[in-house]
Parts: C-alpha cells; structure tokens; sequence
C-alpha cells in the first residue's frame, strides 16, 4: 500500500490542502488579530465563494470570471456582516462574539442548503489545467498543481498587501495595539471594514479554487472550519507567517495519515496541536500577550 | 436569583416535573418529546455551569455526551451489564475522567483559544468513535437495542418502558441533576466561578487557584453531559452516532444561549423553544428544511438584542415592572442612612491571618538586588529594599520611576530578570502571585480590578473565601454559610471600608470614590501581613482623600503595609519612612522630615527647573 509514488503523490495532496488551508487561515487570522473577533462563520464564507462561483461559472461558463465573481461577491458579504451586525460587537465579551458569528454561519449554510439543495454541485477546472501531468516519476492532476500555484499567488498578493503598503502597516499595528493605532488619528472602524472583507474574500477565493477539486455542498466549510483552527493554534493567532507555516504543516499530516487511515487524520491533527500547546503555548511563531 | 428561600427552586422544579405529564399532552407534546428536552436540559445543566457560571464557552461538549453515551449503551448491550442505572452512572465517570484529561489541555489556555480548542476536540471524538473504535461503537450504525431501566424493590418491581412511564425515571434524573447543580452553584466553589468569569486576574490575585476550579467547572459539565448521554441512548432503545457530532455541541451551544446563559434551567427552556419550533415549522407551517434557517435567524437575533436570552428577558421584564418603586425607595433610605453611619465610630481594626512562623523576627519583606528589564528598557534596576514588622512605608517617585512596577515584582506578578524577594524569612521569587497571597503578601491595584458584575458583599466573600479555604478546595456541597468566619470576615471588612449600607449593590452601581474602597476591602479581606497600596488615593476628591486617609490609619494597625501614592501631604502624614524611586532606581530612603529636607528629592521632583530658569 505505501509506495514512494504514492507517498509522493500524498505529499502532493498535503501540499495543495496546506495550501489552502493557509489561504483560509491567513483570513482568519487577520480578523482576528486586527479586530479581535473570532469569525466562526470563516467555514461558511469558504463554501459561499464555492457557489458564487458556481453560479457565476453556471452563467459565464468562464472559469476566471467565476474565481473573481465568487471572491468580490464574498468580499462585500464581509463588509455587509462587519457593518451590520459585528460593529455592534467588538465592545461585547468574547462569548457574544462567537455566539453571534456562529448563528451568522449556520443561517449561511442553511441559506444556501435552501437554495441549492443539499446535493453536491460540480464546478469543472478550467480547460487549461484539465486532465493529468506526467511529473516524470509520477502522474498527477494537473489542476491540482494548479491549485498551489493558484494560491501562492494569492498568498503573495496579501503578503504585498499586508507588508508593502499603508493599509498593511495600519493593520499590523493594529494586530499590536489598536488602542495606539486609534489614538494616532486613524479611523479604525473603517480599517476593520476593509479587513473584514479582505479576510473573507481570503476564505471565498479558497472557496472557488478548491470547487473543481471537490464537490460543493453546503456543509463543506464546517471541516475546513476546524482545521482552519487547528492551523492558528499551531501556527499562532494574529501572525500571517504562522498561518502559513501551520497550514502547510496540517495539510500534509492529513495527507500522509490518510495514506494509512484516514481515520486517524483527525487524531494526528490533534496530537500535534496538543505537543504545540505543551511545547509552545502561543503558537510556533505566535506572539505572547495577544489572547 | 439564584439564592432567594432555601428549596423554592427545588421545590417548583418537582411541582414543575409533577405536573408536566398532567399538563403537557394537552398543548401538544408527546411524551418523547418531553423526554428528549429533559434529556438536553440535564445535559445543559452541566454546561451552564462551564459557560454561563464559569465564562468557558466550549464547543466540544459532545464528546463528552457521546463518551458517556456509548459507555453506557456498549456495557448494557454487548458486555452483558445489566444495571442500567449502573451503567448510566459508569458512563458519567468515564465521561468526567475523559473531560479531567481533555481540559488538562483545552485549558492551557482561555478565550477563543479554548472555543477553537474544544471545537478540534469535538471533531476528533466524532473521527475516533467513526473509526479506530467502531468496532465498540458500531461506527455508523450505532449500538442497538440499549434496554430501558427497572428496579427489582423486593416486594414488587418497577420497570420505566417508554413514553410517560420513562419519563418517570428521566424526570427523576433531571431533578437530582437540578439538585445538585444548585448546590454546587451556591457553594463556595459556584462563587468563585463567577468571579473567574468576571475578572480572571483579580480571582488568582486574591489567591484562588483559578485553573483548578476552571478544570472542576469543565468535568462538571463533562459529568452531566456523559450521564445525559447514557439517558439518550436508554430513550431512544439506541446509541445514535450522532450524538458525536459538532452539530450536538453547536444545538446545545444555541439551546441555552436562547433559553438563558447563568441560570441552570436556560438549557431546558431553549430546548423547549428549539424541539416545538422544529416540530412547529417543519409541520404546521410547511417549512420543511428551512426551520433550520428560522432558528438560526431567531438565535442571531436573541444574541443581539437579548442578551440574557429568554429567562433573561422575563427576569428583565419583572424587575423593570415591579423594581422601579421599590428601588427608589431604597436609595432614599440609603442616603439617611449613609448620613447616620458617618456619625458612627469606626469599626475596630481587623486582624492580619496568623503568622506562619511566629519565631520569625527579622524584616518582613527583604528584596535584594530587584532588576526588571523590558527588551533594552530598565524598569527596576539594582533595588535593595527592606521594610520591618509593624512599619508603613511610603514609596514615592516621578511618574515612569518604576513604582508599579517594583509592587507587580514584590507581588510575583511579574517575574524578576534578577534579583531576590524575601517575605518573612521566605524565598518568594518566583511564587505565583496566588500563593504569594496565601502567603500573607497582596496588594490593591491601582486601577480598579472588581468582580464588576457582583455585589459588593459577594467581591469581599470572593477575596473572604481565598484566605479561608486556601488556594483550592473541593467542597461543593458546602453552602456559603456554611463556611466558618466567612460572614463575620465580610461584615467587618465592609464595615472598615464603611461599605455596609452599600452591601448589596452591584459594583457597577457604585460611585467612584466607593469602587475605591472597595478595592482596598478586596485586599483587606484576604487579612494580609503586608499589604501593598498602589495609589490608593488616585482620582479622589479633597474629601473621599481625608476619609481614605483614616481609613488607611485604622487599617494599619497590627499589619505592615507599603503605600505608593502621588499626595505628598498624606503621605507623610501617614508613613513613618519613605523611600523614593527614580528611574528604577532607589534615590533615597529616611524619616518623612529627611525626604522633605533632602536636596537630591528636591531635585528629582523639580527636575532641575531651578537650573534652567536661571540660565
């Protein structure tokens, strides 16, 4: 059962999901450090970019169109909730927060399960990366190659926003003290605005590049909630560097475990974030102080 | 709301579960239904002590519910066990050593950390049960056939089939669990978890253990859940997987948000609310699979604008209609009273705790070498300090000298870069500052840390409590009364602090200058040694400062105590020495006289002006 083609392909499978994961993870974390709310409504913003692509992909049959149709569409989603409902709660305990973006997720996915059923929906890749790539030693799907491709582009775009210009600075900062950043004079409130979108248009843009690789159903964000999770623990709240390194470290845990039992994917996850816990409370590159 | 007559709650639960199979056909319910809301308020029971008590938001209760569920059910139907109760019981145990060993983990760390650690934590469950274990748990098919409960009594035998007749057993279940939820909650212990859910910090400053009454608060609810889960297989003749799923844990999450967090019974009422919606919206009105959606919306709504939930809402509603008058009337009261109690002489000084080591005769604090460095920042550098037996020190420096800082170390807040802090004789570096207090050392903040949310006699029974059980004790079942010395310790506090007219108010209800006396009365009330006041007198009018200033006097008799305080006037007037800091650093220690007199303070206070005027 263990061959090295197949454990390379697993590393391959553990690269694209760490991939991802990191993507989603990098949105929550900055919502998180910034504004100091936990989005538990993150999964259901990664299956809402799926079937807005979906739908996009259904009208315009242009699988580009779709990726940034389903990303804008769930960017100003963000925005809506972070207006609407969420500024009322950054001066609430923590509790609340969580309460609130919980229900916000579960209206989400049964919003969706009302539409579109809870049958699974297709997304085809693109033609471009359709059918398979000889690697040489193996065979491997060529959209799946793709997909990290796709995402390192994506993770560099918000490294260049995050590290090289002026809303990037103010968030950062703000991830340190934003009571400092308030009193400098900036209007935090709209900054948050703009994060909030900026993180779940992350998750969203997740969302559409993972549909060709899976099927979409509405439930398909409560997994990827949970890792997402596991990966800040690991890597540690507020820091992108961290979300990176955890994403990429859970991706392949669940990859290679599930070469033997996929049983036991979940377990391995555990484990390793219980031995980060023990050995490192605040993450492998969290900061101390920010809870 | 909680402590009102000894046994009403009790006693309207049983009328209530009484009652409820006379009255609940005719509105509609079906037995089972009502069996499955007990089921979900016992469940909850547990889990509002954790959240609504404690401030623990966990989601992963369902591993609990599903460990304790399939215990039972794989003892009564493949091992042979044929006590159901039995089972049931076994299966709560193995549930609560489960929760001991997850929350060993889970409660590293707190806040969302520990939301996102509980959800890992339920999933994992779901993969294990699904998986590795399906063969004890039958995977996805789940265990058939759990038997339903009966007791052989000698002259006769009772056996709990189904629909009323096992509500019986059920019902009884609920109450016991009822029972006890609410003497654990009235007990010591139930007071500090309140006090960790309102302020963490101050709980382990005044000298609680909070991560092992936190850890007792998580097999608490570990215990209820495992044995509702063992119920939930009896009710249902079969061990469904489901009971592991995150699902079980978000609906009971949403089930006591809706019906009200802090109050025991939220649980059972938002389970109510959520099986008749359910049952409501999907037939009656045709939803379908839309209810989910409906809830969802209603659950939003409620955590926005309601935030107490239902219970909550009602408790609102009564007082805004029946507490109006009778409040006014009390605070009129209140203020003749006030103005009479002034007239009284003060209260006598209350002992400091007994001294550990009465042979002891050296300087009570000693540290030696006190250096704090922050990054290339020195807070505290070099600092010998000694204070003896008996003495009230005065600690005064420009601001950025490093006081609070130089009080945070003494205290083992903070830990020192280097350095050595000797309190009776005893090494204390490197305590934590709750042993420390047990120790006999605490100290009042400088910026108020309350127990915001409670009355001002139930933040000194927090900070009574410290001093009279230690740092961690399991007695849950003793009431608050029951605690020897407590009342009296809280009486005579809150009549040195002269609180005594303002005993049950809510923190937040007081004025400033009473939140600081208060936080002075947090200190006291654990009976210190050596006491240290950080700015005690910050932010107080001309009049509050006299007043405190007595206070302090009448406080220091029998104790040493350390003062850091910006008025120099009172300061002299109380201290018998006074050492002055400056940029980390000891300037000068003497007589009050020798301070004023000495040419280096003069210097530091005015920072050379005298220089620069005259250049």
């Amino acid at each position: 059962m263990i061959s090295w083609p197949n454990l390379v392909s697993q590393l391959f499978n553990g690269l694209a999901l760490g991939a991802l994961l990191a993507l989603i993870s990098s949105g929550l974390t900055i919502i998180y450090g910034t504004l100091g709310v936990l989005n538990l409504a993150h999964g259901a913003m990664f299956m809402i970019g799926g079937y807005a692509g979906f739908v996009a992909y259904q009208y315009t049959e242009s699988f580009i169109l779709a990726v940034i149709a389903g990303s804008l569409f769930v960017m100003l989603l963000g925005v809506l909730m972070e207006r609407v409902i969420i500024r009322h709660f950054y001066h609430r305990p923590h509790e609340d927060q969580l309460l609130v973006t919980f229900g916000l997720g579960i209206c989400f996915v049964e919003l969706v399960r009302l539409i579109f059923s809870s049958q699974s929906q297709l997304v085809p890749p693109p033609a471009l990366f359709q059918g398979i790539t000889n690697l040489g030693f193996m065979f491997y799907p060529t959209y799946r190659l793709a997909v990290v491709g796709i995402v390192a582009v994506a993770l560099g775009a918000l490294f260049i926003v995050l590290y090289r210009t002026r809303l990037g600075m103010i968030v950062r900062a703000g991830i340190e003290d934003s009571v400092m950043v308030d009193s400098l004079g900036i209007n935090v409130y709209r900054v948050f605005m703009v994060v909030f979108g900026i993180g779940a248009m992350a998750a969203g843009f997740a969302g559409i590049v993972n549909a060709p690789v899976v099927s979409l159903t509405p439930g398909i964000g409560d997994d990827i909630l949970v890792q997402t999770f596991v990966v800040v623990v690991i890597g540690g709240v507020g820091s992108f560097p961290g979300a990176i390194l955890g994403g990429l470290i859970a991706g392949e845990i669940i990859s290679v475990t599930s070469m033997f039992n996929p049983g036991y994917a979940y377990v391995m996850l555990f484990a390793a974030m219980t031995l980060v816990l023990v050995v490192r409370p605040h993450g492998l590159l969290g900061v101390q102080g920010r809870e | 709301m909680l402590k009102q007559r000894p046994f009403l709650i009790e006693a309207l639960t049983a009328i209530g579960l009484i009652a409820a199979p006379l009255v609940l056909p005719h509105l509609g319910f079906a037995p089972n239904t009502v069996n499955r809301i007990l089921v979900w308020g016992l469940f909850g029971l547990g889990f509002d002590i954790l959240f609504g008590f404690t401030g623990l938001l966990s989601f992963g209760q369902s591993a609990f519910y599903g460990t304790g569920g399939f215990v039972a059910a794989y003892l009564l139907t493949r091992a042979g066990f044929g006590n159901v109760l039995g089972a049931l019981i076994i299966g709560m145990i193995a549930a609560a050593a489960t929760g001991y060993l997850i929350g060993l983990i889970a409660l590293r760390r707190t806040g969302i950390y520990f939301a996102m650690i509980t959800v890992a934590i339920a999933e994992v469950f779901f993969f294990v049960e699904f998986n590795p274990l399906s063969d004890f748990t039958g995977g996805e098919n789940g265990l058939p056939g759990v038997p339903t409960p009966s007791f052989d009594l000698g002259f006769t035998s009772i056996h709990f089939t189904n629909g009323w007749s096992l509500y019986q057993f059920i019902a009884l279940c609920y109450f016991v669990g009822v029972v006890i939820a609410l003497r654990i909650v009235r007990s010591p212990v139930g007071a500090i978890l309140s006090a960790i859910r309102d302020n963490p910090l101050r709980a382990t400053a005044v000298g609680h253990n909070i991560h092992g009454y936190k850890l007792t608060a998580f097999v608490i609810a570990a215990a209820y859940a495992g044995f509702a889960g063992g119920l939930l297989g009896v009710l249902q003749a079969f061990m469904p997987p489901d009971a592991f799923t995150f699902d079980t844990s978000g609906q009971l999450v949403m089930q006591t948000a809706i019906g009200g967090r802090g109050t025991l019974f939220g649980p059972l009422v938002g389970a109510t609310v959520w099986l008749f919606l359910q049952d409501f919206l999907q037939s009656a009105l045709g939803l379908g699979a839309a209810w989910k959606l409906v809830l969802g919306v209603v659950f939003v709504l409620l955590v926005c604008f309601l935030r107490g939930g239902i219970i909550g809402g009602l408790a609102d509603l009564y007082r805004l209609v029946s507490g109006k008058r009778k409040r006014m009337d009390a605070e009129m009261e209140q203020e003749a009273a006030d103005a009479e109690a002034t007239l009284q002489p003060p209260p006598a000084p209350m002992q400091a705790k007994e001294v550990a080591h009465p042979a002891y005769s050296g300087p009570i604090l000693k540290a030696t070498g006190l250096t704090k460095r922050y990054g290339g920042l020195v807070a505290n550098s070099d600092i010998d300090f000694s204070v003896n037996q008996g003495e009230l020190r005065g600690i005064i420096g420009p601001n950025g000298a490093g006081k609070s800082t130089f009080f945070k170390m003494l205290t083992c807040e903070i830990a020192p870069s280097s350095g050595q802090i000797v309190f009776e004789g005893r090494d204390i570096t490197g305590l934590k500052v709750t042993e420390v207090c047990q120790l006999g050392l605490t100290k009042s903040y400088q910026v108020n840390q309350l127990f915001t949310g409670l009355t001002v006699r139930e933040n000194l029974t927090i900070a009574a409590l410290a001093e009279l059980r230690g740092k961690f004790r399991l007695d849950l079942f003793r009431t608050l009364a029951g605690v020897k010395g407590l009342t009296e310790q809280v009486a005579h506090t809150l009549a040195l602090v002269n609180l005594t007219r303002r005993a049950d108010t809510p923190v937040s209800e007081l004025a400033y200058g009473e939140k600081r006396r208060l936080e002075i009365g947090l200190a006291l009330a654990t009976s210190p040694r050596l006491l240290l006041l950080d700015e005690p007198l910050a932010g107080m009018s001309p009049r509050e400062r006299l007043e405190t200033v007595k206070l302090l006097k009448s406080i220091a008799r029998g104790r040493t105590m350390i003062i850091i305080d910006h008025d120099m006037d009172s300061l002299f007037e109380l201290a018998e020495r006074v050492t002055v800091l400056q940029e980390g650093r000891v300037l000068v220690s003497g007589t009050p006289e020798e301070i004023k007199a000495n040419a280096a303070v003069q210097e530091a206070y005015l920072g050379g002006v005298h220089g620069e005027i005259a250049a």
